[in-house]
């Protein structure tokens, strides 16, 4: 127990959390519980004044709804403190450090959501007169611009909701290029190390999928895919940077060889953000690669979207690019290719991939963000990004076991295992130590390819106070894990929630509310 | 630069540790001839703020915004207005700037408000379960077709002649590589048409039929009871699938679960996210309970922490792709998760009893404005049945006419000639729609426009 110095104490002694007495509420102080909107009985309320329709006969053709729907409503100063107490059961940005590798969590610019609520971009209709959007045409073609020349690609398709869609405009502009050279290649390779999506959207616009092999310091292993490469091989796709946080020093001579045997190369671009500015991606030969705009170009991840995965083509597979898409006219205005004149000026599309034109509302924020940088900017972004990745890997030599890191500097991740843990703990409870510290963990067990991975990637967003204080943190709950700490098994302590039984939840599946099946609340 | 903490004094520190001398020199995997040796040429460079706003600022007005005009466009997506405290509450940084909820114990926030949503869709829809949203109704609705596929392992879908026609395209698009076969039809603008294409459906289900695709309030605004090609689609083993693009008409039409559909997908974006030229939207996706081992996508379900209290985690992730790979149910991975927010406050503002309300306004509106229209002279009214849309069939060509209202201050509704160029029987219809953003007087405004365009 510390004092000051008229005896007035100024640091009680602490309980920890699971110790304090329970309060009537549940709450505890600003950690505030929050009832489901289900839970509360009146179902009349609203926070919404509508004028009374006037009296006309309907024209539902006798489909009236008549029976409840079950919407509870919340007046005004009811829904906006629900959802504000709920916002503060979130880790964020805004609150703090987000490592999470391969995610890319960086600062999002509030200029950026100002710009993409001005009403000349928010209160358009996608199916306006072409002649009353000139401004948002201008928009997608400026950012278009921005994007090929960054990448050295010839070309960009807008329309993509986000990276997983990208990967599947991207395999399908690769079946196109077959089908028009009359080629029924059937397989896609992708290497142990990729994103889940990678695999699942080969299949999912019909490819079969065999994986490629890594080698022992973490990259493609260039043998054995020339190896496997064949008359049935329709293409590749590799993640480079990698999902091991490295360059694929062999990227231009796996291209060359996809490329000698008919096969086209795709990019997985979520690592985008540790080359922007330095790499182009056209240099090292790749036909496609989608570029997360919610990852390199600060769009706002939202709690799971949305997001925007534009994709740039190579001259190759540029013909067979989705509708729709804009064209810059001689006369400086701009026109939409749509389904209507496809057959002259786009014959070769593979067709549509979502209603309308593309994530607009992101394409602003990114457009922003770009200006905002500019092509010095974005250089030191990339610049920093691998500068605070390669110092949080140096900072825990000697402690965490990084499989690759002899090997040299990272890009914009550190990649550590779970060797030297002490037996029984693992990957998990250093991750919920990390929540207790008041940091969001890395990411876990992501790259399969390493035991227990944990993918820490900083981005450039950070500043060296900031990470210091990550590392000395992650330093802490380490060194608890190699010696055996078992209170590290109970963390987190201090979170809105202890450990949640994931298990529990999928044998027995609630998804919506229902009275009778859900668990109370503990008192 | 603004968004940039470290200085060079930091830099070097961090690169005294690290031993390199240079960023450069962190980037020695890189092979040299692929390394940028500065910024790329013929970029701008960095700007304040201030020229930032400027230049965006400039862009934005070179567009016609829908609350300047009288304004009549839906097709897919419409017009409502939001209350303001929906976009103050998804700014607030704890929602905009987190991550997919994968560590659930900091991230109860956003999973119970996705609980909430995904209970406010299915019982909107009348479904048992929903999942945490898809990007928009386009991708949704392709989706329900996989998945009508992998439940009946049949691969024939029949899509209604009233589907948007950019969700039929897009499912073109992909059925083309995924080798299932669509039976599709065009709509027309003879009144009675929605009868024939039931006809039609109902006709064409046989044994490799996996799911009938059906819009209600469809393309043309037309509604309809749901119920006999329910019952006919599982008769004969095959799902019902039905796709709602607007859905605050479930706030006065039955909803498509009550009538027996097996699937209900829709975009969204009607309540709560606003136009935005097309996106970000957010998808909806309910189903049956049976079936939600086959569902895509992101689904929060309730589990109980260390101390046995309540709290949601994400759940039956083996469907995913980040654990089942190429055998996913989907490739999706990011969905419209602060969208899915907007729509659920939205919701939750309104409640039972301003959603209906909202609805009759809308319905109102539309049944006076489509009573008003089709006493212009040459003008039809197509529909017998509708909610907030109607489609008009004009004297002469649609789209041109669109085209002069625009250059009159008016944003009409959408030219079918625009949604089926090669459609020459659909060149003269126009879709209106009505929501309670559209005032007595824009109505007036748009019968008097139009009338003087026709006699043009």
């Amino acid at each position: 127990m510390s004092m000051n110095s008229e005896g007035r104490v100024t640091r009680p002694e602490t309980l920890a959390a699971a110790d304090a007495p329970a309060t009537f509420t549940g709450n505890r102080a600003l950690m505030l519980e929050e009832a489901l909107i289900f839970e509360r009985d009146d179902y009349a309320r609203t926070g919404v004044d509508i004028a009374e329709a006037p009296a006309t006969s309907s024209r539902l053709g006798g489909l009236e709804r008549h029976r409840a729907i079950g919407l509870p409503g919340l007046t005004e100063p009811e829904a906006v403190r629900h959802y504000t107490r709920l916002s503060r059961q979130n880790y964020a940005i805004d609150l703090g450090l987000f490592p999470l590798g391969s995610c890319t969590m960086k600062h999002n610019p509030r200029l950026n959501e100002k710009m993409a609520r001005l009403p000349g971009f928010a209160d358009i209709h996608p199916l306006a007169p072409v002649d009353t959007v000139q401004g948002a045409l201008a928009v997608i073609d400026e950012l278009a611009q921005w994007l090929v020349t960054l990448t050295g690609m010839h070309a960009v398709a807008m329309s993509p909701k986000a990276g997983a869609h990208g990967e599947l405009c991207g395999l399908l502009a690769i079946r196109a290029a077959h089908d028009a050279a009359g080629s029924d290649r059937s397989m896609i390779l992708v290497p142990e190390s990729a994103h889940g999506t990678n695999p699942a959207t080969a299949a999912f616009c019909g490819y079969k999928v065999e994986n490629i092999p890594a080698t022992a310091d973490g990259r493609v292993d260039l043998d054995a895919l020339t190896a496997r490469l064949g008359p049935d091989v329709a293409g590749v796709m590799i993640t480079n940077p990698n999902t091991c946080g490295l360059f694929e020093r062999d990227m231009k001579r796996i291209s060359d060889a996809v490329h000698a045997a008919g096969g086209y190369v795709y990019c997985d671009g979520a690592n985008f953000n540790a080359i922007v500015g330095r790499v182009r991606p056209g240099d090292l030969g790749i036909d496609a690669m989608h570029i997360n705009l919610h990852k390199t170009f600060s769009t706002p991840h939202g709690g799971g979207g949305p997001g925007s995965g534009p994709v740039v083509l190579s001259a190759a597979l540029a013909p067979y690019a989705p509708l729709p898409f804009v064209a810059k006219q001689p006369d400086g205005s701009f026109r939409l290719i749509e389904e209507e004149t496809a057959d002259q000026d786009h014959p070769g599309s593979f067709g549509r991939m979502s209603a309308f034109h593309g994530q607009m509302g992101m394409f602003t924020r990114a457009l922003t963000y770009i200006l905002s940088h500019g092509a010095d900017g974005l250089r030191q972004v990339a610049g920093d990004a691998v500068l605070n990745a390669n110092y949080v890997l140096r900072s825990l030599d000697g402690l965490l076991d990084a499989p690759f890191g002899p090997s040299g500097p990272c890009m914009h991740e550190a990649l550590f295992s779970d060797d030297g843990l002490a037996p029984g703990f693992t990957t998990l409870d250093i991750a919920k130590g990390l929540i207790d510290e008041g940091f969001h963990p890395m990411t876990m067990y992501f790259p399969l390819v390493v035991h227990g991975a944990m993918l820490i990637e900083p981005t450039e967003t950070e500043g060296k106070a900031a990470l210091d204080q990550f590392v000395g943190a992650l330093r802490s709950v380490a060194e608890r894990a190699k010696a055996g700490d078992e209170a590290l098994k109970a963390a987190p302590a201090f979170a809105p929630r202890r450990r949640l039984d994931e298990t529990a939840a999928a044998r027995k599946p609630v998804l919506v509310w229902k009275d009778e099946t859900l668990p109370q609340a503990a008192e | 630069m603004r968004y940039l903490p470290l200085t060079d004094t930091d830099r070097q520190a961090m690169l005294a540790t690290i031993g390199a001398s240079s960023i450069d020199d962190l980037f020695i995997d890189v092979p040299a001839e692929a390394r940028l040796p500065g910024p790329i040429a013929g970029l701008p460079a960095h700007a304040s703020e201030l020229a930032v706003e400027r230049h965006m600022t400039r862009l934005a007005r070179r567009n016609l915004s829908a609350g300047e005009a009288p304004f009549f466009l839906g097709c897919g997506a419409y017009r409502h207005h939001v209350p303001a405290s929906v976009d103050h509450l998804i700014q607030r940084g704890e929602f905009l700037t987190s991550y997919t909820p994968y560590q659930p114990e900091i991230a109860q926030g956003t999973l119970q408000a996705l609980f909430e949503f995904q209970t406010q869709v299915a019982r909107l829809f009348g479904c048992d379960v929903a999942n945490a949203s898809m990007y928009d109704g386009s991708t949704a609705c392709w989706e329900a077709i996989t998945m009508a596929r992998r439940v009946t392992k049949r691969g024939k879908a029949i899509l209604s002649a009233g589907l948007h026609p950019h969700y039929v395209s897009l499912a073109k698009t992909m059925a083309r590589f995924t080798g299932d076969l669509l039976d599709t039809a065009l709509p027309t603008l003879t009144p009675g048409a929605p009868g024939d294409d039931m006809a039609r459906l109902l006709a064409g289900i046989d044994a490799d039929t996996s799911c009938v695709v059906v819009q209600n309030p469809n393309i043309l605004g037309h509604v309809a009871d749901l119920s006999e090609l329910a019952a006919r689609c599982h008769d004969k083993g095959a799902l019902l699938i039905a796709v709602v693009t607007e859905p605050v008409a479930l706030g006065a039409i039955r909803s498509p679960g009550e009538m027996g559909a097996d699937i209900v997908v829709g975009e969204g974006q009607s309540i709560g996210v606003g136009l935005n030229f097309g996106g970000p939207y957010v998808g909806l996706f309910a189903c049956n309970e049976k079936h939600v081992r086959q569902m895509p996508g992101r689904l929060c379900g309730v589990t109980t922490d260390a101390d046995g209290q309540r709290g949601f985690v994400l759940t039956l992730s083996t469907r995913e792709q980040h654990i089942r790979r190429e055998k996913a149910t989907s490739n999706i991975c990011t969905n419209a998760g602060l969208c899915a927010l907007a729509f659920s406050i939205h919701l939750t503002l309104l409640g039972e009893t301003g959603l209906r309300n909202l609805a009759a306004l809308n319905h109102a509106g539309a049944v006076a404005a489509a009573e008003r229209l089709a006493t212009l002279p040459g003008v039809e009214l197509v529909n017998g049945a509708f909610f907030n849309e109607f489609t008009l069939k004009l004297p002469r060509e649609a789209r041109p006419v669109v085209r002069a209202l625009a250059d009159m201050g008016i944003l009409g509704g959408v030219s079918l000639g625009r949604l089926y160029p090669d459609a020459a029987d659909l060149a003269n219809g126009l879709v209106v729609a009505v929501t309670e953003t559209s005032t007595a007087e824009d109505v007036e405004a748009l019968a008097q426009a139009l009338e003087a365009e026709i006699a043009a």
